[in-house]
């Protein structure tokens, strides 16, 4: 059970926990914006190449959009009671 | 035969057929050498054509070993051993028969040289996996069962039709080769349409979620490894660079995203992400360059066991608790530790972190999309992989593993770590993940094509870690939006659940009505007036026809009775009387004159 006992660790301690997050998520953009340190000469795109930390702003917005688009498309109808196809 | 080959799929039935005959003290060491021996038959066998018997004027290979069929038979095998640890303590010998039976047809199909042999492999995929949805028991997955067969019954009749006008006419052979992509012909669609049904290319995937969602806890480990994968690999066959794949594939790596932030039961979102994932190999399939099509082999391989250690985890909660709605989960870190922990290795691969087994495989497919300077498939793609990180890698382990506590206290009582062959089948799958993503030779170097790619750039690190990190911050600002809710959703199941119904209504009322209306008119029109006519000719008979006949039989009865009596000799009496009354008659004239 030295796994719970970590797990335990760690949720008490959670305000640390995010603030490393945090610390790691502006690291990964500090990183990628200080030239020489990631390699962008094989880059596909010119926002790639330019746009330091563009892949962070592209998974937020992603994440946020696909969650807000997929809740509305799923309250116009799609998501219904459980028992739907039961009468 | 021209010669003994011993088929894996071999080892695998005859292991069903004789797994009631097997002592109970050594069915679990039974129930693991099968698997393991068919594993190794794959792995021993040389590259080449055997298997070939002549049937009529065809010509049946069911040994087509080269490098495309090898690593899809490696995996498949691989996953029957481990598939089979995972469930073994099933006392069900049915049920392990029939895994084993659709594990054969698989490896049947991925070997198979014609069409003949592909087709009857592939409708006993169909016959055999069904049986992992009806050993749940209940109505909701008999009534799963029989959609999941009839929907797949549909499929095979599309590849049937299109293998007999493939195969038709002069110069035409039942080889089983790739079809020539730029001059699709109406066999070849057909063809297409039965292999793309059975990867769950949308609008003709609504099956998948809804029969693995209903399967047994272990029957779903098995069900979503063959099926789309065997379709994957029936795909690179068939159809490389097919172009139409491309779209289909991004839109099904989405659409499968986007109705799994839907969706409240934990193994219906992970079969929806089955549809996303196989929709970058389809794409892959599509795009059909050798990186493309390597990328694809690459990610069905990592993808089987990533997926199935998913479905393992799922299917503990399960197994363990009765339940595998969101709604009536949560917090079970403190019960089930470890399940979470293989649970979130599996999380972490699907989601292509860095050192798992997806950051080495999907990346490929992504990789070649670019190349051929298709941006719009590679950023749709990667956007795709948003949403695979947003669910199964933080919204299944959350929501089952932390979050609110929704269990019922029975469910909480039950809870707990699963069986120790549960558990292992989980750690060797786990290991395996974390194996490929951090040895890239072991999987590279089973692919169909030599590989020239390098999935560890500080470029590519980079980029995945951004995505993913940054996807987990809009997770846990928008949580609440994410909360589970007690629906289901409404999917292209709709239209042949409600069809159904709308035909059986169709019987019932206005097919009824019609029939008993049809019925009712020949009465009145047809049969009154024909008794009518009956009728009348009855009493014609009776009274013209029998008066006649017997008036005229009357008469001829009455002069034979008299002439009867003519020749009984009663004709001295006539004479006597006749002269008589001649004698008086005489008498009378004498008198008179």
């Amino acid at each position: 059970m030295r796994l719970l006992k970590f797990i335990e660790f760690l949720r008490a301690r959670l305000r640390t926990v995010v603030w490393l997050g945090v610390g790691v998520l502006l690291g990964l953009v500090v990183l990628d914006a200080l030239p020489g340190v990631v390699v962008k000469e094989h880059a596909h795109t010119w926002v790639e190449r330019h746009v330091p930390g563009f892949w962070a702003v592209f998974g937020f917005v992603g994440c946020v959009v696909l969650i807000i688009l997929s809740k509305a498309f799923g309250h116009l109808g799609i998501m219904t009671r459980e028992d739907y196809y039961d009468e | 035969m021209s010669s003994f080959w011993l088929h894996p799929a071999l080892i695998l039935l005859l292991g069903g057929l004789l797994l009631p005959a097997i002592p109970a003290r050594l069915k679990k060491g039974y129930l693991l050498l099968i698997p393991v021996l068919a594993f190794l038959r794959t792995r021993a066998m040389a590259h080449g054509t055997f298997g070939q018997v002549q049937v009529l004027e065809w010509t049946l290979v069911f040994g087509r070993v080269d490098a495309l069929s090898a690593v899809f038979g490696y995996i498949m095998s691989l996953m029957c051993v481990l598939g089979t640890l995972y469930g073994l303590h099933v006392k069900a010998n049915g049920e392990h028969a029939a895994a084993w039976t659709y594990v054969a047809a698989s490896l049947g199909v991925i070997y198979a040289g014609d069409w003949l042999t592909l087709f009857l492999f592939w409708e006993l995929m169909a016959l055999s996996s069904v049986f992992l949805v009806w050993y749940r028991r209940g109505p909701a997955a008999l009534a799963a069962g029989y959609r999941y067969l009839l929907v797949h019954t549909a499929g095979g009749v599309a590849l049937l039709a299109g293998i007999i006008l493939h195969t038709r006419g002069a110069g035409a052979t039942l080889a089983f080769n790739a079809f020539d992509v730029s001059h699709p012909t109406l066999a070849g669609y057909l063809i297409l349409a039965g292999f793309v049904l059975n990867a769950a290319v949308p609008p003709l995937h609504a099956w998948l979620p809804d029969a693995y969602g209903e399967a047994t806890f272990n029957g779903s480990v098995f069900l979503c490894a063959f099926t789309t994968k065997t379709a994957v690999y029936a795909l690179c066959r068939g159809f490389p660079g097919m172009h139409l794949l491309v779209p289909l594939g991004v839109a099904m790596a989405l659409y499968g995203v986007v109705y799994a932030v839907l969706e409240n039961d934990c193994r219906r979102l992970l079969a929806y992400h089955i549809i996303s994932q196989v929709g970058y190999m389809v794409a892959g399939v599509g795009l059909g360059t050798d990186m493309a099509i390597n990328g694809a082999c690459a990610h069905a391989f990592a993808h089987i066991l990533y997926k199935g250690l998913l479905f393992m985890g799922c299917g503990s909660v399960l197994h363990m608790t009765g339940e595998s709605k969101f709604t009536e989960l949560g917090g079970l870190y403190k019960k089930m530790p470890w399940t979470f922990f293989f649970t979130l290795i599996g999380g972490l691969s699907i989601s292509a972190f860095p050192l798992f087994s997806g950051f080495v495989s999907k990346s490929m497919i992504i990789q070649a999309g670019f190349e051929q300077h298709l941006l719009w498939a590679g950023f749709l793609l990667n956007l795709a992989s948003v949403g695979t990180f947003l669910h199964t890698g933080l919204k299944v382990p959350y929501f089952i593993w932390f979050g609110k506590n929704h269990c019922k206290p029975a469910t909480w009582e039950r809870a707990g770590e699963p069986p120790w062959n549960m558990n292992l089948a989980m750690a060797l799958t786990s290991c395996l993940c974390i194996f490929i993503g951090c040895y890239t030779p072991y999987l590279y170097g089973k692919l169909p094509h030599p590989v020239d790619y390098h999935p560890y750039t500080s470029y590519h690190v980079s980029e995945t870690l951004q995505i993913l990190l940054f996807t987990a911050v809009g997770f846990f600002l928008l949580i609440k939006k994410l909360e589970p809710e007690a629906t289901i959703s409404l999917d292209m199941d709709w239209f042949y659940r409600k069809g159904g119904r709308a035909f059986l209504w169709l019987a019932k009322r206005p097919i009824q009505w019609a029939d008993t209306g049809v019925g009712e008119l020949y009465r009145l029109a047809g049969l009154v007036p024909l008794m009518w006519s009956a009728r009348s000719t009855g009493r014609f008979d009776d009274r013209v026809i029998d008066g006649a006949v017997d008036g005229l039989a009357h008469s001829v009865r009455g002069l034979g009775r008299r002439l009867r009596g003519l020749q009984r000799g009663q004709v001295q009496q006539s004479l006597v009387v006749t002269f008589a009354v001649l004698a008086g008659l005489v008498v009378v004239y004498l008198l008179v004159s």
